[in-house]
């Protein structure tokens, strides 16, 4: 029915990377499994596929203070930019500056308190039904609600963010925060700038491979960005002012 | 196609008339924190439509604040309608507060058309008492009839046969409800319905698209409907049969969601949408009620449920002598006029989206399950604490399909001297804020001197929970920190005066943090997570 020819676009227009990234963008792709929600750019490498699966778990771990509600925000804020509801689900103390910073759409995000043991796993089974991105905060988990919404989240084409819950089901791909180093502040001067982490993910079947990246979450100015190298010079902490 | 010479009957300020507000009280009526309507005691302190709640109660100390519910402004306008059906059946309900008839039977019946506009006015100044005015226009078409019934002078309100035209030319464009299009309007130099009603009707339509044609038919006297509109095949009545019959508003609503799906379903199949709905309702004992409900679009499968049910209300909760005698057994819905569904293009980004509508759908079905307030969308407010530069509102009270400015940075106009520097953290922990302690390299506590500097330099910091901090602290050693940064807010208020010194601190972890010192105590307010 469709065609999925690349699209021939003339010499002059070939070199340019953006048109390009379009053309994929809205090439038709059939399979449901291969149906991706778009990530940032720098965020790319450490997905199979290079994109959040329809369907599939997606674990964000690491120590509390560990950047990880960042890098679940960051996940989540390239796909919201482009049309995505986001549900937050028991995680009431989000920074929500900090999502529209990392580039969540406001105006597509819902915030639901927690709900009690009883209601957890249909609540965010209704989410899961209509809403692209759920990310669910800190819960005990019972095993058959784990795969009950896992096989829920694939029928319908969402993803499921647990973001610091000890997920009873292997997750497709687990997303682990380490070595978190802040940039821009030191002793009595400068400030907050911008934080050098690296993530690591590792999951099942085509993700079995660990893969890991070194980040700046979040970047100067918000977002997030790969590191390289000169962003370092512009991150060493301002000079003390006066004579103090 | 002539306009159909139609009567229509305006009651101003409905919302605040069926909250229950007298005239000469202020009062008003909100929705997502915005007035929707005032009475003429708030309008002369100057409170206008659109304001905020703040804005409108700085404006007048007294106003007494009612929320918006549209099924209790149906069921109070039910009354009205039934007294005019007392002169004229075939009424057709715009809005509460609004209604529209078509006067040639009933004027040729009553004795002229001043004559039926003196007998409605009674009629319904009757109903209302004390509680509100009414003002009743005749005009050729629905459009004219209404802008006549907003005449302040009462001889003005009746616009003689074929003299409609005339009588918009000189009016302002504003009257066409079209905020977008009388923008556009107006910084074009377009200010009158006259000047507008000029323009070649191509070029309009070529320029705004088939909204933009329909308002030019009404700037110029023409009829709103477009020659189009079809005859009606009797397929598309939904009927249901209630056994046993129903006499609760919730069971009989339940009931209109599905024949209203149904009916969307039929229309949308054909290419068409509805915008005269009739709704009747057979009881047990034979009654039919019947009333009809026009909308200037096309009716929405929202919309359609939304108007049987406020219907429905007004039936079975009106006062003894209005309701029906018995439970209803019989339910109808019949499109009366259908026109071609010009379409309602789904946006491609942003804007209405069919997962925009599927999202609201879910989070109304979380709201039954855990209440109405455990489901928040974020706003801008503005503010120089993290927590309070995007606050929660409740999801019920906001439209989520509609455009929301507030959801966007550029909402927040004013600077707010003293916010943080961003990037802000991702954890905030402003409702339970940690009980922290921080040291200096000698074991003393820090603090920060009358001149904001800190006393010393922070070297250990520990944090517990609140309530709890003799327990043995876990400490760690401080790598980077900056502070303090001074906040003295509302200085000029005994209780709610705030005097705190702000700190970020990196500890060996390679945790960032952020500390307030308020009198004399630390506490942890927000986690760089």
């Amino acid at each position: 029915m469709f065609d999925t020819r690349e699209v021939a676009l003339p010499d002059r227009l070939r070199e340019n990377d953006q048109l390009r990234q379009l053309a994929d963008r809205f090439r038709p792709v059939t399979m449901a499994e291969r149906q991706l929600l778009p990530v940032a750019d720098a965020l790319v490498p450490l997905f199979p596929g290079g994109g959040l699966r329809r369907g599939s778990i997606v674990a964000i771990a690491g120590s509390a203070g560990g950047a990880s509600t960042s890098l679940a925000l960051a996940v989540a804020a390239e796909a919201s930019g482009q049309g995505s509801w986001v549900a937050l689900v028991g995680m009431p103390s989000v920074g929500l500056v900090a999502a529209a910073e990392l580039g969540v759409a406001l105006d597509r995000l819902a915030v639901i308190d927690t709900p009690d043991r009883g209601n957890w796993s249909s609540v965010v089974a209704a989410l899961v039904d209509a809403v692209d991105l759920v990310l669910v905060g800190p819960a005990r988990v019972r095993a058959g609600d784990a795969r009950r919404l896992a096989a829920r989240t694939r029928e319908r084409g969402a993803v499921l963010l647990p973001v610091g819950v000890d997920w009873p089901e292997a997750p497709d791909l687990t997303l682990t925060t380490s070595a978190t180093r802040w940039e821009g502040i030191g002793a009595g001067h400068g400030h907050l700038r911008a934080r050098r982490v690296t993530v690591g993910a590792a999951g099942r079947r085509d993700a079995a491979r660990p893969r890991s990246v070194e980040l700046w979450l979040p970047a100067v100015g918000g977002g997030v960005a790969s590191v390289t190298a000169p962003t370092v010079r512009e991150l060493r902490p301002l000079p003390a002012v006066g004579g103090t | 196609m002539t306009p159909v010479r139609t009567t229509v009957v305006w009651c101003p300020d409905w919302p605040v008339v069926a909250a229950g507000v007298l005239p000469h009280e202020p009062g008003a009526v909100l929705h997502a924190n915005r007035v929707v309507a005032a009475s003429s005691a708030a309008r002369t302190e100057g409170v206008r439509r659109g304001q905020r709640r703040r804005e409108a109660q700085s404006r007048c100390p007294d106003l007494v604040i009612h929320d918006h519910d549209q099924a209790r402004d149906a069921r109070a306008f039910e009354p009205v309608v039934a007294a005019v059906e007392g002169l004229t059946p075939l009424i057709e309900i715009t809005r509460p507060g609004v209604c529209a008839f078509a006067t040639r039977g009933p004027s040729r019946y009553h004795g002229g058309d001043a004559a039926l506009m003196g007998l409605v006015e009674s009629v319904v100044a009757e109903v209302l008492g004390e509680r509100g005015e009414v003002r009743v226009g005749t005009a050729d078409g629905p459009f004219a009839a209404g802008v006549a019934a907003r005449r302040r002078l009462r001889a003005a309100r009746l616009v003689a046969p074929g003299e409609s035209p005339e009588f918009l030319t000189p009016l302002p464009v504003s009257l066409l409800d079209r905020p977008d299009l009388v923008d556009v309007l107006e910084r074009l130099g377009l200010r009158t319905l006259g000047q507008f009603a000029g323009l070649p009707v191509s070029d309009v339509v070529a320029r705004f698209g088939p909204d933009g044609g329909a308002a030019h038919r009404l700037a110029a006297g023409l009829d709103e409907r477009p020659p189009d509109a079809r005859p009606v095949p009797p397929s598309f009545e939904v009927a249901a049969e209630l056994d046993p019959p129903v006499d609760r508003v919730d069971q009989a609503a339940f009931v209109a969601k599905s024949l209203a799906d149904d009916l969307y379903d039929r229309l949308d199949g054909m290419g068409l949408a509805c915008s005269l709905l009739a709704i009747r309702a057979e009881t047990e004992h034979g009654e039919v009620l019947e009333r009809r409900w026009r909308h200037e679009g096309a009716l929405s499968v929202g919309a359609i449920a939304d108007r049987v049910r406020w219907q429905l209300d007004g039936w079975l909760s009106g006062s003894a002598a209005t309701r029906p005698s018995g439970g209803l057994s019989r339910l109808v819905l019949a499109p009366d006029e259908v026109r071609a569904a010009t379409g309602r293009q789904l946006g491609f980004w942003g804007g209405q989206s069919a997962e925009g509508e599927r999202a609201a759908r879910a989070l109304a079905r979380v709201q039954g399950m855990l209440g109405p307030d455990a489901v928040k969308v974020p706003e801008w407010r503005g503010g120089r604490d993290p927590a309070a530069q995007v606050v929660l509102v409740p999801a019920a009270a906001v439209d989520l399909d509609g455009p929301r400015p507030a959801t966007d940075a550029s909402w927040v106009t004013a600077p707010w001297p003293g916010h943080l520097p961003s990037p802000s953290p991702a954890t905030v922990l402003a409702d339970a804020p940690l009980f922290a302690q921080v040291l200096d390299s000698n074991g003393e506590p820090v603090g920060v001197s009358g001149r904001g500097l800190p006393t010393a330099e922070p070297r250990r910091l520990a944090v517990g929970r609140v309530g709890a901090p003799e327990r043995t602290p876990v400490w760690h050693d401080i790598v980077a920190w900056v502070g303090p940064w001074p906040v003295d807010e509302r200085w000029w208020d005994v209780h709610s005066h705030r005097r705190r010194a702000r700190f970020q601190v990196v500890t060996a972890d390679g945790v960032a943090r952020l500390l307030v010192l308020e009198a004399s105590r630390w506490s942890v307010e927000a986690v760089y997570d």
